[in-house]
């Protein structure tokens, strides 16, 4: 079953990738693509990654009460923590559940609706005009979304410190610009990057082949978010076991 | 020319064609009939290369169109025409841009030049200035039309329909194969209609292909079938107390 699954992802896939028919009408549907994925998402990100970022600030000082320890610690452990996993990670599930879900319904609507049948009965390669400017929409407003999350969160982490009295700005500062090292951004960026392909493509996957009807494309939603949160999660393991 | 030869197709164990053959001429409006179940959305979609036959060959022009991989048919398909059972436009694009769309991916023709493709197709289905709504906003009749105006749009040699009267008004239905009808004869198309519409067998069937439990079980035309002794053709077109009065005066 799961081999079964995986040959006809990576055969859509290769259809995916083929030579689109005229690159002018695939370049506008990557821009709306874009805009979907990217500035419709940018609200949701924003709340989450403040907030998260204020929490942690606040959860790190809790858990570091020592006077051994100097408190700038805390923004080095939130900065780490963010850019490392929490920004590239959460924002990943979030959009799989926001993204994810309109793009397997999407699909699988035009599906059971014959729309699908309707453009390869005109000779047009439906996998590659559908879903390919998803996935190039994901792998470039993902990593994009991250950064943004990446700076949100430690804003979170400044006004949340400050406003608890967990941390000084001053000490928080200190913490987030001591011992950085750029490194950790090319983790989350490559991060970032492959949730992007993995969102959009597996929920891609999963809408294309419904049968069925309304009901089957409600499951196949569902199932795409399910599979994309379960894959990102396994990817997130190996990049960070590759590259940490 | 249309030609199937032997056609089989199955699902599983489910065997849905059994060695269908028939040859569909240009110039004429070719019905497949037949009840539910009985295989002809299947032929349909083994003939425009949405199934793939377990065995047996579609032949466009001589053409193995079975044999042939992705690229290799997108010649032909520029040349298919299809109407779907519920229209199958596609919601995010206005009428207009459904139908510009096959010209915008396949032909040279400017923006211009295309509009006024979309207005002339539009005027030919009777549905004049209606270019900037969405299929949400017109009811199933005009679904229909846009359908055949996109159908059209890229000037078929080959014109499906599969169910083209399903969900329509008795007068409507008339509307559409009078179109049908129409377009067939003003470009010359190779016109295969899916239906169980009775109407439309009397009125538009030059030639009518019977299928019963995925078998060939009578060809004619609408004049031939009202004389025929097949017993399950007879079962299905008289199958309703006005068609068996009615065949009294045939």
């Amino acid at each position: 079953m799961f081999f079964n699954s995986l040959g006809k992802y990576l055969i859509l896939l290769k259809s995916v990738f083929k030579k689109p028919e005229k690159w002018a009408i695939y370049r506008k549907e990557i821009l709306h693509e874009m805009y979907s994925v990217g500035v419709d998402s940018l609200g949701l990100i924003a709340i989450i990654s403040t907030f998260i970022g204020a929490v942690m600030t606040m959860q790190i000082a809790f858990q570091l009460v020592s006077d051994l320890i100097p408190n700038s610690i805390i923004g080095q452990i939130n900065r780490d923590s963010s850019i490392l996993e929490l920004s590239p990670t959460i924002s990943a599930l979030v959009l799989a559940g926001k993204v994810g879900s309109s793009v397997s319904s999407q699909i699988g609507t035009m599906r059971v609706t014959e729309q699908i049948d309707a453009l390869e009965i005109m000779g047009i390669n439906a996998p590659g005009y559908l879903i390919l400017p998803k996935i190039l929409a994901g792998i470039t407003m993902v990593p994009i979304l991250v950064v943004l999350s990446i700076a949100l969160a430690l804003t979170g982490g400044l006004i949340g410190g400050a406003l608890s009295g967990a941390v000084t700005p001053a000490d928080y500062i200190s913490g987030i610009t001591d011992g950085f090292r750029g490194y950790t951004i090319t983790v989350a960026m490559v991060k970032a990057f492959v949730f992007g392909f993995v969102i959009t493509s597996v929920s891609a996957y999963q809408g294309f082949y419904v049968k069925g009807g309304s009901l089957e494309v409600g499951q196949a939603s569902t199932k795409g978010v399910v599979v994309s949160c379960i894959s990102i999660l396994a990817s997130d393991y190996a990049i960070t076991a590759a590259m940490l | 020319m249309i030609e199937v030869q032997d056609i089989y197709k199955s699902f599983g164990d489910n065997e849905v064609l059994k060695g269908i053959s028939a040859k569909f001429e240009p110039g004429r409006i070719s019905l497949i009939i037949g009840g539910s179940g009985s295989g002809k959305s299947t032929l349909l979609k083994c003939m425009v290369g949405l199934h793939a036959p377990t065995k047996g060959r579609v032949l466009y022009q001589g053409q193995d169109f079975t044999r042939m991989n992705f690229d290799e048919r997108i010649p032909i398909r520029k040349e298919i025409g299809m109407l779907f059972q519920n229209s199958a436009l596609f919601d995010s694009m206005t009428v207009e841009e459904n139908i510009t769309f096959p010209l915008q991916m396949f032909s040279d023709m400017s923006k211009k030049e295309r509009i006024e493709r979309a207005n002339s197709c539009l005027e030919r289905v009777n549905l004049p200035k209606s270019n900037k709504l969405y299929p949400a906003e017109l009811s199933g009749g005009m679904k229909k039309r846009v359908g055949i105006a996109r159908a059209i749009a890229m000037n078929p040699k080959y014109l499906f329909c599969d169910e083209p009267n399903s969900g329509l008004d008795p007068k409507t239905s008339i509307v559409i194969d009078e179109l049908i009808q129409d377009i067939t004869e003003e470009f010359n198309t190779t016109t295969i209609v899916v239906t169980h519409d009775m109407n439309s067998v009397m009125g538009i069937g030059q030639y009518i292909l019977f299928l019963y439990q995925g078998e060939k079980k009578w060809e004619g035309s609408n004049k031939e079938i009202a004389h025929t002794d097949v017993k399950e053709l007879n079962d299905f077109v008289f199958a309703s107390p006005f068609m068996r009065i009615a065949k009294k005066s045939f």
